[in-house]
């Protein structure tokens, strides 16, 4: 048991944080309002570089142009685009969408599609029911996977379909499903396990991100306590302060380490339904930790964490947009639930 | 990044787990089980199987009976030695105590102690809280005072978990009222508790148990040669000791087995059914599952035996935890729980309002989770 990056690992992280650092809303918080207030809400030539980097293509095989890397390579992406609040939709295209394409897609599909998004020359957004709605980057994507009733279907986005802006400073849109214009992914039929299984990864992807924002939140949180004086005195003199952040540094190591164990289930577990309940597991505590985090943040700030200027009530958005996203900790409980009497004790190291 | 054992380590957790759930008697795994206090003779019983196989005392030096182990076959230990319903080494003497004297002691006093520690031949008190001196222990004002090469004890400690089965007890006392820090000029005495001047009074709890004491000093004579370590150097060795006992405080294996238990009998009577009363099993399962895996965490990283800052995030939360199974215990019960003096109604049910009652401590006791607080914000995040 081991929860601490290789060199490769650590080398892959250092990259990806060197990359985003000019992106960061603490280096420049006029940044990422300016690229959030244009579409398509995020930088391509950012998307481009990490192309190049190779970090578009991470989690496919290399005969599909990818990398071959696991989920915690993934991992340690999303955690830094979180960390930034970067707007790229990495865990929609890459890890969602592009996975359902790499567990189904055909040889041709495989090729075609994921050597498009592992360049950077097609971006791709999964779209859920015949018609679909928030579809994140639905009116930007060149290529949609469709997941109707458990039946994975691939097509160009259709046309006329516009974007609008979500809280978190996003792109999402309304899609409508022309069978006429869709082919099967692979074989076709019935493909929900499947569909489950790479929902979770993705859910275990979005809960990297979530931890990155988090982690931020709480350090402009005590960075803040630290310098703002009231009363004559720095607010870390005041102990109902300095509690209230130890209580989130609390939530955030439990749920760091939920979330990276989760990561190990789905980088080790041959069963995916323990990868699923993992993932249930992760989204569930992120969803908690999340959304305390993020009230307290803007609390703790007072009146600034209000304004859009400052970056801190972004990271509120961004995190409650990711607890509301691929499935909220109520569905998370429910399907938890369900599985409440298939153990006595849970062991996490025999998942 | 690995999450599965190595063969060694899962051997190593099967062989834990197999002395544990056959070499402790049942009678007394039945008593931890239910619910019930573990009686002075079971703790004993216990401890002494243990010690006999070399397991009641891993944590310390190897020439001690200590076992040259990784944290995490410690972790493991520990956690099989709770999930089988087995009480753990006595405190006082595996964790507080018989380090400090294996650290700080003299040559004579690891002879003549460390073995019957081990053992429960001794058992141990801790002197430590005194009535004005809990959280700010620095502060205490038990003094003991040079008569020759002998120590005048006098002053009073109290919250002396178990005092009452205890043969000596392990005491803080001021030796220089004049030091220019409350922190400075207080030693670490040794003393057998029928020594003349020494009272014990009993503190009945909430609960109606009786598990703390009272201690009063009065001209108690103490030989020199029973001072562990340096004179006046003793909050040091409080230090250690309580960094020690921080670690093993946060219960996730008992509290896993008492969540199960409760689990399945919610699963007999129908409450699982329930929505509402499953979502908070997920809920607390989830948490634990959460705590586990950042013990996991804790001591994977601590590889020089002292204590990972992260530590006070463990029994903060840990107790959390433990409390918010025992209130569980006590809405499934409902008004039976009520019915706490009842031979009529189910045992558990009967028990849940006095455990509840009795789990407030957890808390308070072990560097109160306030303290945990003030240690996170200021040595963690700097504020």
């Amino acid at each position: 048991m081991d929860f601490t990056l290789d060199e490769e690992q650590e080398a892959l992280r250092d990259a990806v944080r060197g990359l985003l650092k000019g992106y960061d809303p603490a280096v420049d918080a006029e940044r990422r309002r300016h690229v959030t207030g244009e579409d398509p809400g995020f930088d391509e030539g950012l998307w481009g570089r990490l192309a190049e980097m190779g970090v578009l293509g991470l989690p496919f095989a290399e005969a599909d142009g990818g990398m071959d890397a696991g989920p915690v390579e993934v991992a340690v992406v999303c955690e830094e685009i979180g960390r930034v609040l970067a707007p790229e939709p990495y865990v929609a295209s890459v890890v969602l969408a592009g996975g359902l394409v790499a567990a189904l897609g055909s040889d041709e599909q495989r090729a075609e599609l994921l050597g498009g998004l592992a360049s950077g020359e097609r971006l791709l957004a999964y779209a859920e029911g015949e018609v679909a709605e928030p579809v994140v980057q639905g009116a930007r994507a060149d290529t949609i996977v469709w997941n109707v009733g458990g039946e994975v279907l691939v097509g160009p986005r259709p046309d006329g379909v516009t974007a609008y802006r979500t809280h978190d400073g996003g792109r999402a849109a309304r899609l409508e499903l022309d069978r006429g214009a869709v082919t099967p992914l692979g074989a076709g039929g019935d493909a929900t396990d499947v569909v489950a299984l790479v929902k979770a990864q993705a859910q275990i992807a979005a809960c990297h991100e979530a931890l990155g924002a988090m982690d931020t939140a709480l350090r402009m949180t005590t960075a803040y306590l630290t310098t703002r004086k009231q009363f004559g005195v720095t607010l870390n003199r005041f102990q109902a302060l300095t509690f209230r952040a130890a209580d989130l540094y609390t939530a955030l190591e439990l749920t760091r380490s939920i979330v990276t164990w989760a990561t190990l289930v789905a980088a080790e577990s041959d069963d995916p339904v323990a990868v699923r309940h993992a993932a249930a597991r992760a989204k569930l505590q992120t969803a908690r930790a999340g959304r305390l985090i993020g009230q307290e943040a803007i609390q703790l700030h007072g009146g600034i964490g209000m304004t859009a200027e400052y970056a801190v009530g972004h990271y509120a958005s961004r995190l409650t947009a990711l607890n509301h996203w691929l499935g909220d900790a109520r569905e998370q409980v429910a399907l938890l639930s369900a599985g409440l009497t298939d153990h006595t004790v849970l062991d996490p190291l025999d998942a | 990044m690995r999450l599965r054992l190595t063969e060694e380590e899962a051997a190593f957790r099967e062989e834990m787990r197999a002395f544990f759930t056959t070499e402790i008697p049942q009678h007394v795994r039945d008593t931890v089980a239910t619910g019930h206090h573990v009686g002075k003779d079971d703790y004993v019983e216990t401890m002494r199987v243990m010690n006999a196989a070399g397991l009641a005392v891993p944590n310390w030096p190897v020439e001690w009976g200590g076992r040259d182990w990784t944290p995490l076959q410690r972790h493991i230990w520990h956690e099989e030695m709770q999930l089988a319903c087995v009480p753990p080494p006595l405190a006082f003497n595996a964790n507080m105590v018989g380090p400090v004297i294996a650290n700080f002691g003299s040559q004579e006093q690891k002879e003549r102690f460390l073995p019957p520690t081990a053992n429960l031949d001794i058992w141990w008190a801790q002197g430590f809280s005194e009535p004005n001196a809990g959280s700010d222990l620095a502060s205490l004002t038990t003094r003991a005072v040079r008569d020759g090469d002998d120590w005048i004890v006098n002053g009073q400690k109290t919250w002396t978990t178990l005092g009452q089965h205890a043969d000596w007890i392990f005491c803080l006392a001021r030796t220089d009222p004049e030091a220019e820090r409350k922190q400075q000029g207080i030693s670490f005495l040794l003393f057998p508790m029928d020594s003349p001047g020494v009272t014990l009074r009993p503190i009945e709890l909430i609960d109606g148990s009786f598990e703390v004491n009272e201690v009063f000093f009065d001209d108690v004579r103490v030989p020199g040669d029973l001072l562990v370590g340096e004179v006046n150097q003793g909050w040091s060795y409080a230090k250690f000791l309580l960094g020690n006992e921080r670690v093993g405080v946060a219960p996730v294996g008992a509290t896993k087995r008492a969540l199960a238990r409760l689990k399945e009998i919610a699963q007999e009577s129908g409450a699982l059914d329930d929505e509402l009363t499953a979502a908070r099993f997920v809920e607390l399962e989830n948490e634990l599952l959460a705590l586990e895996l950042t013990a996991l965490r804790v001591v994977a990283h601590s590889s020089d035996g002292k204590p990972h800052p992260a530590s006070s995030v463990l029994k903060l939360k840990g107790t959390e935890l433990q409390q918010a199974v025992s209130e569980l215990a006590v809405d499934l019960a409902g008004p039976l729980s009520l019915a706490s003096g009842s031979d009529t109604v189910p045992e558990w049910a009967a028990l849940s309002a006095p455990t509840y009652l009795n789990l407030r401590k957890a808390s308070i006791y072990g560097g109160s989770n306030e303290i945990q607080r003030q240690i996170i914000a200021g040595t963690i995040l700097g504020l």
